[in-house]
């Protein structure tokens, strides 16, 4: 199969409209990065919290982290996105009443965001959780035999040290989320690969949009990619795990 | 193009003599289907009633069974009785890319036969003509397009109802917020479930999801148009030897009269799976399209 390809096309006018394709993909980039940012800074608190909770003596606290981990993990993301934006909302009333009035660009960022950041809050818990666990059991003993209490401990002791050692688990969970923000599309919000697809049909070039948003998605996770090492680099304790290559002997 | 249509002319005419010829130097989807043994149906799962999901999730439609006449054209011509037919469901943003990339042989929806796509995909025989207009509740007092101005109206991505609603914005200076569903059961639960006030497609779209609604009183179909537009099979581009294959056998159809039983068994008659009738007679457009085949393009 052959396929003649135009690289122009991006800078041809879209019917009906002043803008260029190439300003159509731009508005979804804005929209990728919004869902992402706000996905991931929820996401990363809500994680951290109910990984933290799940290492906790106290059992309702471990239960409750299971629970909301199982709950979020174990449901497709597409079905969740389906859920927050159509069977959510009709069951609460004043919710529904300010969708119905809302912009739907807004009521479509707001479901995108709040479902993306809860399913990564759940895999973000479970990497939190397995970084506390990775410490040697001495660590909190001798936390508390010097009379810290249990949130002291995590605050002075367990965390700093489970945060650096996760970081790069929480890199990839970074990259996922802003690929599975593209999940979005089903519910109409205008990211990238929904501008990508309208980009498609009007012009049938398929090829050329997919390349691009492809291209630019690469270049998004490389990015995160990139600052999260350099997070990773800046905090390093010297000596310790997670260290990087610049301590190596 | 010219040649090309000289090329289809001669075919089409010497359709009988040169059946014998083509089972030796087949091309394009033909000698794909002859030597993977199997022709792929693209389907569409909710556009009632041209391709549609019964209740035991098997694609049926007024498309579907045009297709399946095809699909018996096929196997006489090629003389493979036990050709397997592979069912795949495409939607309206992929239907074209699934086409080219040879993941389905030929698309059986409600695809409008458009100038734009022809450049990149062809077309059988205009099987349908539709008007684009809008759906709304009949308790909004919605009467005409205008009407919808300051609203929020859902429309499907990827279909042709996208454009036309911004140009209609556009020359009638009216402002509409545009929410996108990605198919047409969902463009029709954002209007069933008041998050836009009316739904922008094709009206027989339109009148399937009404059909199949809970309440089907509460809903009314605009009498007006932005564009009547023409629905038809897509085939890959540049394949002239089943290209010919097409409008001979569904041009067969509709020039015997057979067409008529299969449009009263969809349109006119109660329909799998709820035994609804979408009571949509013939139109003087899709009367003409019968009398004459063609695949002109809008």
């Amino acid at each position: 199969m052959k396929f003649d390809l135009d690289w122009g096309v991006f800078f041809h006018e879209i019917p009906g409209g002043g803008d260029r394709y190439a300003d159509l993909l731009v508005s979804g980039v804005a929209w990728t990065l919004a869902v992402s940012a706000s996905a991931w800074v929820i996401a990363l608190v809500l994680g951290s919290v109910i990984g933290t909770i799940r290492t906790t003596d106290r059992p309702w606290m471990v239960s409750l982290g299971d629970a909301w981990v199982e709950l979020f993990r174990n449901i497709p993301l597409l079905v969740q996105m389906f859920l927050w934006y159509f069977v959510v909302p009709e069951f609460i009333a004043p919710l529904k009443r300010w969708l119905v009035q809302a912009d739907p660009a807004h009521a479509q960022f707001v479901a995108a965001v709040l479902c993306l950041a809860l399913f990564t809050s759940a895999r973000v818990a479970e990497q939190v959780r397995a970084g506390i666990q990775s410490l040697p059991r001495g660590q909190r003993l001798a936390g508390m035999a010097l009379g810290l209490t249990q949130p002291q401990v995590y605050r002075h002791v367990l965390l700093p040290m489970a945060f650096r050692i996760v970081i790069p688990p929480l890199t990839s969970e970074t990259m996922n989320l802003i690929k599975n923000s593209s999940i979005a599309l089903t519910i109409g919000l205008t990211e990238l690969t929904f501008r990508s697809r309208e980009m498609g049909e009007y012009t049938f070039r398929f090829f050329e949009a997919f390349s691009a948003a492809t291209l630019i998605y690469i270049a998004i996770a490389m990015t995160a990619n990139r600052a999260m090492a350099l997070i990773e680099k800046r905090t390093a304790v010297p000596g310790y795990i997670a260290g990087g290559r610049k301590q190596a002997p | 193009m010219n040649k090309l249509s000289a090329l289809i002319a001669v075919l089409y005419a010497s359709a009988g003599i040169a059946t014998g010829a083509l089972a030796q130097d087949l091309t394009g989807t033909l000698k794909k289907i002859k030597e993977t043994g199997a022709i792929t149906v693209g389907h569409r799962e909710s556009s009632i009633p041209f391709s549609y999901l019964d209740d035991k999730q098997q694609p049926i439609g007024y498309a579907m069974d045009l297709c399946m006449k095809i699909v018996g054209a096929v196997k006489a011509e090629l003389k493979m009785p036990n050709l397997k037919v592979n069912l795949q469901p495409v939607t309206s943003g992929n239907r074209i890319p699934q086409l080219q990339a040879g993941n389905i042989d030929i698309e059986c929806g409600s695809t409008t036969n458009s100038v734009e796509r022809q450049k990149q995909v062809s077309f059988g025989p205009t099987y349908f003509v539709i008007n684009v207009t809008a759906a709304v509740k009949k308790a909004s007092g919605i009467k005409q397009l205008a009407d919808l101005n300051g609203k929020t109206v859902s429309t499907t991505s990827g279909t042709t109802s996208v454009p036309l609603l911004k140009q209609y914005e556009k020359t009638r200076s009216v402002a509409i917020r545009e929410i996108y569903g990605k198919d047409h059961a969902e463009s029709f639960l954002l209007l069933s479930q008041d998050r836009s006030a009316a739904f922008v497609m094709d009206d027989i779209l339109l009148a399937g999801q009404i059909a199949s609604a809970r309440n089907p009183g509460d809903f009314v179909i605009i009498p007006e148009s932005l564009r009547q537009e023409p629905y038809s099979m897509m085939l890959r581009r540049d394949d002239p030897q089943f290209k010919a294959l097409v409008d001979r056998t569904v041009g067969g159809v509709m020039k015997s009269g057979e067409i008529d039983a299969i449009y009263r068994k969809w349109f006119m008659s109660p329909i799998p799976p709820k035994g609804v009738n979408m009571n949509f007679p013939m139109t003087p457009a899709i009367k003409d399209a019968f009398a004459n085949p063609n695949d002109k393009g809008v």
